[in-house]
């Protein structure tokens, strides 16, 4: 589906074999409005790479499923994972609560990683509040093989913003990236405006020194708003990948709650819609593959995606359904 | 692997059972539609070891399932609503099988239809399937003949469908094939239900499927789920499951239902929980919402039980299985 997807040097089809390890907090800081944990799991830290997730339990609360965060690093030499909570609901403020010596039961690495690009393909990375988390790893990896990189993060305002050394040095863009753009919708901090206002200039300039790839990762209107603008200023030339954040209730690939309308060319040469589990196949999803018309169409349904009338198997107008 | 398996001592409590002619090494398994296909476990557990690996429901044809959001969490508990998302049979059966049976599983194949013929292929269908070592119906699924009414609330449904399901079973060259009804806990007489099941040719029970629940979005005010309602799973539903098995169990005794083996599931996380539904009459339990939160939990679960059953000087899961139904007979 992907537009130079032929290029990745990183086979998107590889697919994460997670691990249980019980994880030893080594330290937990305030990073802007989140928090940052360092949590040990050596397993998992030799295994893991940019774009994949943790699945964190919340021990005896009571609360039944694990919350999924995006892995913002891992140092399989400290043998520890990194991730930047942010404290939405019970259970991300449980883990955003816990301090150094407490444990917290993980599973990971999850899903499947950022593909990378032929070496010195030029990039840009946007993130959108915590989603800038796995941007400063991935964008350390595209340099070391030669890319220019351009970060954009933004957020609703300034006390929700990451990934910048205005809000913190150690887990910014600033000092891996070779620019940063800074977007804020009320103007606090950097460009006024969305981090899609941003992204024209920095894919034309980028485009001067080769088809540039976009990653990106936040909320959906954010990643969908992402993928028009990118098509809109360099027609098919950019290829997408966006990390989804889909409810989940498992996070390997065994409940299928968390699945989203996917498009891809079957062996046959025929391209197929199938709803597709966003904990395994995802959650980073090619742009062009994901299924925009039905994604968030349920405006009720807050998020949501609608099963579009075409896919593999969906329901007909009768039926037993 | 996960440190509370390592932690657990090898017991020597013979933990074996069997439902008919499928002889089970280990009491537990996993529960349809809370492993997929069983591979995507294997990270966390070794397949053989399992009793059993329960599939996902399968049909005749792909299904895409549902719109999405499809699951809500409850206090202990969590709200599903998949609608039966899956490959089709011949996918199944080219693609998943072989690979359950590399992995050297034994599978109890669940099956979903929207009217009895569609069972029946099925089940005609898989038992050519030396990796098949049962059948699960699952009869909570919508009966296409009766406004999608699920057959599990329909005695009449139910026999119809284990009907042309044991039908196909004895015409398939394998007539000792285990064929569990699953029951739904949604009935007014879930003894009749089973009996309306056994009737038909089930020749086991499982008990029990989700019990259908709702939960309303706080700030919408529209129900959370796109398909409005959905089953309830968990340790939520672990005392429902409980009274099923005994109500079952109770009905085997007293001569109403025949002597089948009874698969208990429902909340169960430990080995104590197994333990429950086991003292209430089940020879094994499926494990199933329990695996979201640890995927090795259908293995660590039977190792819990083995170690719960040893420090009560138990040597065999058959010498308790029943027991909370007689009072004279006990264990410390
Ligand atoms: C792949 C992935 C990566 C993520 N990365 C991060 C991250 O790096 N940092 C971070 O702070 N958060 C991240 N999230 C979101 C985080 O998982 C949710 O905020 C969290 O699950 C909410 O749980 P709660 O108990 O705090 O809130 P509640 O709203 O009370 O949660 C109720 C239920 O809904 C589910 N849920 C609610 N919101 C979300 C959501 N946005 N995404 C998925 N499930 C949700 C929960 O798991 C839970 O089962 C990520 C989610 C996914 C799927
Ligand atoms: C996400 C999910 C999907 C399920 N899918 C099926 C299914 O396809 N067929 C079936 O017979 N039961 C299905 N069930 C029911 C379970 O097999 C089990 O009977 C029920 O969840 C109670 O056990 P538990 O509390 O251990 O989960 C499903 C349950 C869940 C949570
Ligand atoms: S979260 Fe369970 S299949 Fe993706």
């Amino acid at each position: 589906m992907a537009a130079g997807a032929g290029a990745l040097a990183a086979a998107p089809g590889e697919v994460a074999q997670g691990v249980q390890e019980l994880a030893e907090v080594v330290s937990a800081r305030p990073v802007g409005a989140y928090t940052h944990l360092v949590l040990r799991a050596p397993e998992a830290a030799r295994r893991a790479r940019p774009g994949q997730f943790v699945a964190c339990g919340t021990g005896d609360s009571g609360m039944l499923l694990r919350r999924s965060l995006s892995l913002h690093a891992a140092d399989p030499e400290a043998g520890t994972l990194e991730v930047v909570v942010a404290a939405a609901g019970p259970g991300t403020r449980l883990l955003a609560a816990k301090r150094p010596g407490d444990t917290v039961s993980t599973t990971a690495p999850l899903g499947r990683p950022f593909p990378l690009p032929a070496p010195g393909t030029p990039a840009v990375v946007i993130g959108g509040g915590y989603g800038a988390a796995p941007l400063p790893w991935l964008a350390g990896q595209l340099v070391a093989t030669g890319s220019r990189v351009v970060g954009i993060v933004g957020a609703a305002s300034a006390d929700r913003l990451l990934g910048t050394s205005a809000v913190d040095e150690a887990t910014a863009l600033d000092g891996v990236a070779d620019a940063v753009v800074i977007t804020t919708d009320d103007g606090s901090l950097g460009a006024p405006g969305r981090v899609t206002d941003a992204l024209p200039e920095v894919l034309h300039e980028l485009a001067e020194l080769g088809e540039p790839v976009v990653y990106a990762c936040g909320p959906m209107p954010m990643l969908r708003a992402v993928h028009t603008t990118t098509r809109e200023a360099l027609g098919d030339g950019a290829s997408t990948w966006l990390a989804v954040e889909e409810s989940m209730a498992c996070g390997v690939g065994v409940c299928m709650t968390c699945v989203l309308p996917v498009a891809a060319v079957d062996d046959d040469g025929v391209t197929r819609t199938r709803m597709l589990r966003a904990c395994t196949a995802g959650p980073v999803f090619d742009g062009d593959a994901l299924r925009w018309d039905a994604i968030g169409a349920a405006e009720h349904l807050r998020g949501g995606a609608l099963v579009p009338d075409d896919a593999v198997g969906a329901p007909k107008a009768t039926g037993g359904h | 692997m996960s440190t509370a398996i390592m932690d657990l001592p090898n017991t020597s409590v013979d933990l074996s059972t069997s439902i008919g002619s499928l002889h089970l090494p280990a009491p537990t398994m996993t529960a349809s539609g809370c492993a997929a296909a069983g591979a995507e476990l294997a990270p966390y557990l070794d397949l053989s070891e399992l009793g059993a690996v329960v599939t996902k429901s399968v049909m005749r044809q792909a299904r895409s399932g549902r719109a999405t959001p499809r699951m809500a969490e409850t206090p202990s508990g969590m709200l599903n609503s998949i609608g039966l998302q899956g490959p089709g049979v011949e996918s199944f059966a080219a693609h998943d099988l072989p690979v359950l049976e590399a992995a050297g599983a034994r599978v109890v194949a669940s099956i979903a239809g929207g009217d009895p013929e569609e069972f029946g292929e099925l089940a005609a269908r898989l038992a050519r399937e030396s990796a098949v070592g049962a059948l699960e119906v699952n009869i909570s699924c919508p009966n296409v003949a009766n406004r999608g009414l699920v057959f599990a609330c329909d005695p009449g449904a139910s026999r119809a469908v284990l009907e042309a399901v044991s039908e196909a079973v004895r015409a398939s060259g394998r007539p000792d094939l285990p064929v569990l009804a699953k029951l739904s806990p949604d009935v007014t007489d879930l003894v009749a239900v089973a009996r309306a099941c056994t009737d038909g040719g089930a020749t086991g029970l499982t008990a029990i499927n989700t019990t259908l629940g709702m939960v309303v979005d706080p700030v919408t005010l529209r129900p959370q789920l796109a398909g409005v309602t959905g089953g309830t799973s968990g340790p939520a539903i672990r005392p429902i499951a409980v009274r099923c098995v005994w109500q079952l169990t109770a009905a085997k005794r007293a001569g109403v239902l025949p002597d089948v083996p009874v698969v208990g599931a429902g909340g169960v996380a430990s080995g104590a929980d197994a333990l429950q539904l086991i003292a209430v009459g089940a020879c094994a339990v499926q494990v199933g919402t329990a695996t979201f939160a640890d995927p090795s939990a259908p293995v660590r679960v039977a190792r819990e039980l083995g170690a719960e059953l040893a420090r009560r000087g138990a040597t065999r899961l058959a010498d308790v299985v029943g027991i909370a139904h007689e009072p004279g007979r006990g264990l410390r």
